[in-house]
This record gives C-alpha cells, sequence and structure tokens, in this order.
C-alpha cells in the first residue's frame, strides 16, 4: 500500500512521526515533489480563488500525488496542543480537497484533536493503524518506533537545525555538528509558519538567502516548548490558532530575550489568522524593544528578487547598527 | 462612562436603552459612511476583513466624539471575530487613546471576566434588580426588532410601493425605540405590525424566494453589504435571512434551530470551522429542501470559514439544485458592481423557474 503525504502544510511539523509509523505499518511512504510553480498553478487552478497561497498550494501538492498512491494522508487536524485550534482551513481541509479535485484516492481523513486527551496522538495514531493491520501488536510497535524518530527530530530543531538540516541525520543516525555559530555575525528571528518559512519555494529562498550573508537564523521551531508556554502567559489574550500562537510567543521570546539583531515576519497572503498575527507582533515590538521587524508577505507572484533587495537592505542595515559593516 | 458601541442593522435601538438605563451616557458614533471605513481601513492591518476594518473606523469617530469606553463582543475563536476586541483596544492606545474597551465574552467561556465586565456597565448608578428590569427591555425589544424586519422582507417584494413600506417600518422602529417597558414595547411592536400589514400589496405576485447566509456581521449590518435586502426586496425578491440576533425566527421557515443546521451540514462539512462557516453549509441545504430559489452568502473578503464553506458550494448546488452566490465584500465592493451580480443572478433563477414551469 502506496500512503501519500502532501510536503506543505503540517509536513515539517510531523512528517518524522508520519514516516516510521506508517513504515512500521508495512505500507511506502511517497511524498510529493518539493514545492515548484507548477504545482502551485495547479493548486490555483483547483481552489477557490480566495484562499491563502498555502491552501492552494496544497491542493497543488494533492493533485501531484493522487494518481500515484492508494490512499491520501490527509488528517483534520484539530488541535495539537490540548487548547487551541488549528486554522479553520485545517479543520475543514479534507472536506475542502474532496468536493474540489475530482477522482481522489481514497483519504485518511481521521480527526486528531488534542483536547480529548493527553494520549489523543497514540490513540489517533492507533484509529490510523488499524486502517492498515489487525495486528494490535504491529501497530504499537510501529507507533513507538514513530515516537522514537520524533522526539530526535524535536530535540535536532531545538539544537538549531531547519528540517531540511534534520531529515538527513535522521535518516542516517549522525549527530549535527557544533553550529560554528560565528560570534558577531547578526542573529535574525525568522517568525512564520513551518510550511512558508522551510518551504522554500514558498519563502523565496529566504533561509538560505541569509545564511548565505553570515546570518544566524532562528525559527520558532528553535524555541522551546516550555519558552512558549511562558510567554502564553504574557499577553492579556492570546489568539485562537496554534501556529500563529507559536509565531506571536516565539516573537515575544527573542523580544525579551534580546539576543537577536532584527526579527522578519513571513506572512502569507490572504492569510486570514497572519492578518492579527502581524499586527500584535508589530505593537509588542514597538512596545517592548528596540528590536527593528520586517514583515514580508509571500503570494504566488512575489518575485525572488524583489524579496532578495528588501532582506538586503535589512540585513545590511542591522549589520551597520552592530558596527560590523 | 461616556461609551459607544458597533452599530449592527437595528441593534443600536436595544443597545442604547439598555446602557441609557443603567445610567451611562451613550455616545452615538455616526452610522458607518465611506469616512468610517476610510478611518478604518488608514489604521487597521491591511488584511484584517471588513467588520474589523468598520468597526476599527467606528471606534475612532466614537472617541473622537468623546467617547472613554467602549463595548463588544468578544469569543473564543476559531473565527478571527473573537479577537477584534483586544487587537482594537492596543490599536487605539497605541494611538494614543487611553479608551477602556469592555469585551463582553460568552460567560461560559470566562465567567469571570464576563462578570467583572458585566458590573463595570452596571455600576455606579444603578443596582442588579434594575439591571435585571433593564435588560429584560432591551431583550423584548431585540425581539421585537427581528420580527419587525422578518414581516419586512416577507411584505417588501409584494408591496404596491416599496417606498411606503419602507418608510411604515422606520416609523414602526421609532415605536420601539420610545417603548420603556416589557409591555409598552410589546404594544409598540403590536401596532408597528399592524401598520405595515395595513400598507397595500400586489396578493397574485409570486416573487423569487432567496435565502441569505453568511457571517453576521456583514449579513446583519447594512452599510457593509450595500443594504442587500432592501435592493432585493425592492427588485421583488422575497429574502430570508438565516441570522437574527435574538436568533429566533417569525414562522421558523427555515428551521428548528441550530441543532438541524448542523446535522443538515454534517454530510458536507464534519466539523466546526468558526465562524459561520458550518451553519453556511447546513442553511443551504434547509433552502434547497424548503424549495427557496437561491441561496446569497455574504462574507468579508479572507473571511475563512466562509470561504471553507465555499468551496463546498458548488457540491451542494450539485445535489441539491440550489444555485448559490458567494459575495466577498471588501472596502473596494462598490454598490453598482453588486447591483450588477445580483441582476445577473436574478436573471438565472427566473430562467430556471420558467423552465421547471415550463416541464
Ligand atoms: S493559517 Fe493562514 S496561511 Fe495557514 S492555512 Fe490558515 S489562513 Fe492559510
Amino acid at each position: 500500500m502506496r500512503v501519500g503525504i502532501p510536503m506543505t502544510l503540517s509536513f515539517f511539523t510531523f512528517y518524522p512521526l508520519w514516516k516510521p509509523f506508517f513504515e512500521g505499518l508495512g505500507a511506502e511512504v511517497v511524498v510529493s515533489p518539493i514545492s515548484n510553480k507548477a504545482l502551485l498553478d495547479e493548486g490555483v487552478k483547483e481552489t477557490v480563488n480566495d484562499a491563502c497561497v498555502p491552501i492552494k498550494l496544497l491542493h497543488g501538492h494533492v493533485s501531484a500525488l493522487k494518481d500515484k498512491v492508494d490512499i491520501l494522508f490527509l488528517p483534520r487536524l484539530v488541535s495539537l496542543d490540548g487548547k487551541n485550534t488549528l486554522c479553520p482551513k485545517f479543520l475543514g481541509l479534507p472536506d475542502m480537497v474532496r468536493y474540489s479535485i475530482s477522482e481522489l484516492p481514497e483519504i485518511i481523513e481521521n480527526r486528531l484533536d488534542m483536547k480529548k486527551s493527553r494520549f489523543e496522538l497514540y490513540r489517533f495514531m492507533f484509529r490510523v493503524g488499524q486502517r492498515f493491520t489487525d495486528n494490535k501488536l504491529q501497530i504499537l510497535r510501529a507507533i513507538w518506533q514513530a515516537r522514537y524518530n520524533f522526539s530526535r527530530y524535536r530535540k535536532l530543531l531545538l539544537h538549531g537545525l531547519t528540517p531540511a538540516e534534520a531529515f538527513p541525520l535522521l535518516e542516517s543516525g549522525e549527530e549535527p555538528d557544533k553550529a560554528a555559530e560565528t560570534g558577531d555575525a547578526i542573529k535574525l528571528a525568522v517568525l512564520g509558519y513551518p510550511y512558508a518559512l522551510y518551504d522554500n519555494y514558498v519563502s523565496v529562498g529566504l533561509l538560505k538567502k541569509l545564511k548565505e550573508h553570515g546570518v544566524n537564523v532562528v525559527t520558532p521551531e528553535m524555541v522551546s516548548e516550555k519558552d512558549l508556554k511562558k510567554m502564553s502567559k504574557t499577553l492579556p489574550k492570546n489568539l485562537f490558532w496554534y501556529y500563529s500562537n507559536r509565531v506571536v510567543w516565539a516573537a515575544q521570546h527573542y523580544l525579551r530575550d534580546q539576543t537577536v539583531d532584527g526579527m522578519i515576519h513571513v506572512t502569507a497572503f490572504g492569510c486570514g489568522p497572519d492578518a492579527m498575527t502581524n499586527r500584535l507582533i508589530e505593537l509588542e515590538a514597538k512596545e517592548n524593544s528596540q528590536i527593528p521587524l520586517m514583515s514580508i508577505t509571500i503570494d504566488e507572484h512575489t518575485g525572488e528578487a524583489g524579496v532578495a533587495t528588501r532582506v538586503e537592505a535589512f540585513v545590511d542595515l542591522l549589520k551597520r547598527k552592530k558596527g560590523i559593516l | 462612562m461616556k461609551i459607544s458601541f458597533p452599530y449592527m442593522g437595528t441593534s443600536h435601538i436595544a443597545i442604547s436603552y439598555l446602557l441609557e438605563n443603567l445610567g451611562h451616557e451613550v455616545i452615538y458614533p455616526p452610522k458607518p459612511t465611506k469616512k468610517t471605513l476610510s478611518l478604518g481601513v488608514q489604521h487597521s492591518p491591511e488584511f484584517a476583513c471588513l467588520p474589523f476594518k468598520i468597526l476599527m473606523g467606528t471606534y475612532l469617530e466614537a472617541v473622537e466624539a468623546g467617547a472613554d469606553s467602549l463595548t463588544t463582543s468578544g469569543g473564543f475563536g476559531p473565527c478571527r471575530a473573537g479577537y477584534y476586541g483586544e487587537l482594537h483596544k492596543r490599536i487605539l492606545h497605541d494611538m494614543g487613546y487611553p479608551v477602556k474597551m469592555l469585551v463582553l465574552e460568552p460567560p461560559l467561556m470566562a465567567p469571570l471576566t464576563f462578570y467583572r465586565n458585566v458590573k463595570s456597565l452596571v455600576r455606579p448608578t444603578s443596582s442588579w434588580t434594575n439591571f435585571y428590569r433593564v435588560f429584560r427591555v432591551a431583550w423584548e425589544k431585540l425581539r421585537a426588532l427581528d420580527e419587525l424586519e422578518g414581516l419586512l422582507h416577507e411584505l417588501r417584494p409584494l408591496a404596491v410601493s416599496k417606498q411606503q413600506i419602507t418608510k411604515t417600518y422606520e416609523r414602526g422602529l421609532g415605536y420601539i425605540d420610545d417603548a420603556g417597558s416589557v409591555s409598552k414595547v410589546l404594544e409598540a411592536k403590536d401596532a408597528a405590525l399592524q401598520d405595515m400589514r395595513a400598507v397595500p400589496v400586489d396578493e397574485t405576485f409570486t416573487p423569487l424566494k432567496i435565502g441569505i447566509i453568511g457571517e453576521i456581521y456583514v449579513v446583519l449590518e447594512p452599510f457593509v453589504n450595500h443594504d442587500i435586502e432592501k435592493m432585493l426586496g425592492d427588485m421583488g425578491v422575497y429574502v430570508h435571512r438565516s441570522i437574527f440576533l435574538t436568533n429566533w425566527t417569525k414562522d421558523n421557515a427555515v428551521s428548528n434551530g441550530e441543532k438541524d443546521i448542523r446535522a443538515m451540514a454534517v454530510p458536507y462539512l464534519n466539523q466546526l470551522v468558526g465562524g459561520h462557516g458550518q451553519n453556511s453549509i447546513g442553511e443551504t441545504v434547509i433552502y434547497a429542501n424548503k424549495g427557496f430559489d437561491g441561496v446569497i452568502q455574504l462574507a468579508p473578503f479572507t473571511c475563512i470559514p466562509e470561504i471553507v464553506a465555499k468551496s463546498i458550494m458548488p457540491t451542494i448546488t450539485r445535489d441539491k439544485g440550489i444555485p448559490v452566490m458567494t459575495l466577498f465584500l471588501d472596502e473596494q465592493t462598490g454598490r453598482a458592481g453588486v447591483e450588477t451580480r445580483m441582476e445577473a443572478f436574478l436573471d438565472l433563477l427566473k430562467e430556471k423557474r420558467n423552465k421547471q414551469e415550463a416541464i
């Protein structure tokens, strides 16, 4: 059985959990190609034109997968932390996809709602597992393995690695080199959803470009759960969406920590939550610090050159401020 | 406290009664206008939805007019509206207006905040018993307003003079506004309904029937939706609106409540997606089952729950044969554009009806 997983949305959060899990169930995991223009164009064709870029892109990924797999993994992610829900588009995702794209294979659309209980993730995996095998022991073993791989992945991210850097290490079992963080280089917090930051096509190569400029980059995934949770208490009222909250909390963390020289907020064009998220970060930055903030909105027409110029100017400004330039 | 609040349809009649009788000075911001909108746009995030921008503008006009407190409703997602109050407050503070924002969160979700906010509304000149009395009158007013509006929608397409029915209705609003006790409100309501029923109608005319669904604010506030209900009524269409503030429909023409609506949505969207998204699906199914000719979905541009709903609509149209038109509204949406699209939609519905009659 070939299980298809689109390389977008929750992919960068969960892939190291799903992959060993499905393999442990005896399935073959097929991932959609890295995002590219053709995929996005295809997605734009399939989705309501009012959707945000990431959702359009998802439709492209699903189209690319649909003829190559026996079953599609598109779970309905409702809550990942037991408190907040995901953006409504995640909640309606399987329905949106089913009614937009024709001739789809079977879909695994089980609901994952951690509000139910602390162990809901494993229950969810168990339910999914039962679609593949009746052998309960095999399912448990697959969950166990997946869990192990997943917690390693989380550690690597906390260590400062991006998913693209972490994935090969998970495969090979190697340890990361101690990152050569040059002390005098500038450090930037790049904030945004994993499916915007870590998708090279969506972010128009932002992370890579910054690293080429010798910038030390930190992202929300590099802040520990504990620190995020602390920040959640500093706002009078938190947002309602999992990924947006993490972006805001990470921003808070870096603002208070004062260890970064600047922040970039990457927002998705047409993203409802981001309209609030972005202003909230702006106000927080204004009230609590001297740290400069730049926002980049990414849409289907964003040109690499335009972003590059803006980022370069921003980095130069920070370097000058720090006296490196 | 000099207090102000946003407009939403005719609800200000009830809300201002409530606040005034609790001993507050009510500051009326002007009804939303182009100026309100541009003021709001200027100070809101670019991708905030239209209601956010209009409320932003309204608040700015209210503080300019001297308001020191604002009240609005809260919420706990997953729709953005629940965070509006908080962000509005922060933007106002950032601009140098130290207003107090009383966000009325749903009592069950945040009992303490709710209690505190209500308490600060009740004090200092009022008592809890007075609050209860005043609250009941205000509630009765809200219900009366909804009932008047329901009848207006029924009569407008039939009325020989559209102008006359609208005038009579507006006069009726005045009766409700003047009433100062529960029994007076009921009397006022009866008088208003009677006046409206006395307006001559053309009984032989069978209007097209259209259901209006969508996000609550753009459905309820005529300034945002270009007074679409009046527009349609004047074109001789019977509109049935799915949302009333008191959630109460005159003859239960559409459904027996939220539960039914959800149940109807489940085959298409088995998940609450915040805002009014799942309801929009369920209501469309119900309108189809009740033999309505079409459905108009109103949504602010970038409204996520309605986008989710919209993406499912074509399937319902296919299954149930009911045409659905979605209008995403933003500050660029002009009245003329809405009118043209509306006319085209009506033509489509008429044609469909003629075909059916021919069979
Ligand atoms: S959070 Fe924003 S970008 Fe992500 S799916 Fe929702 S609306 Fe789209």
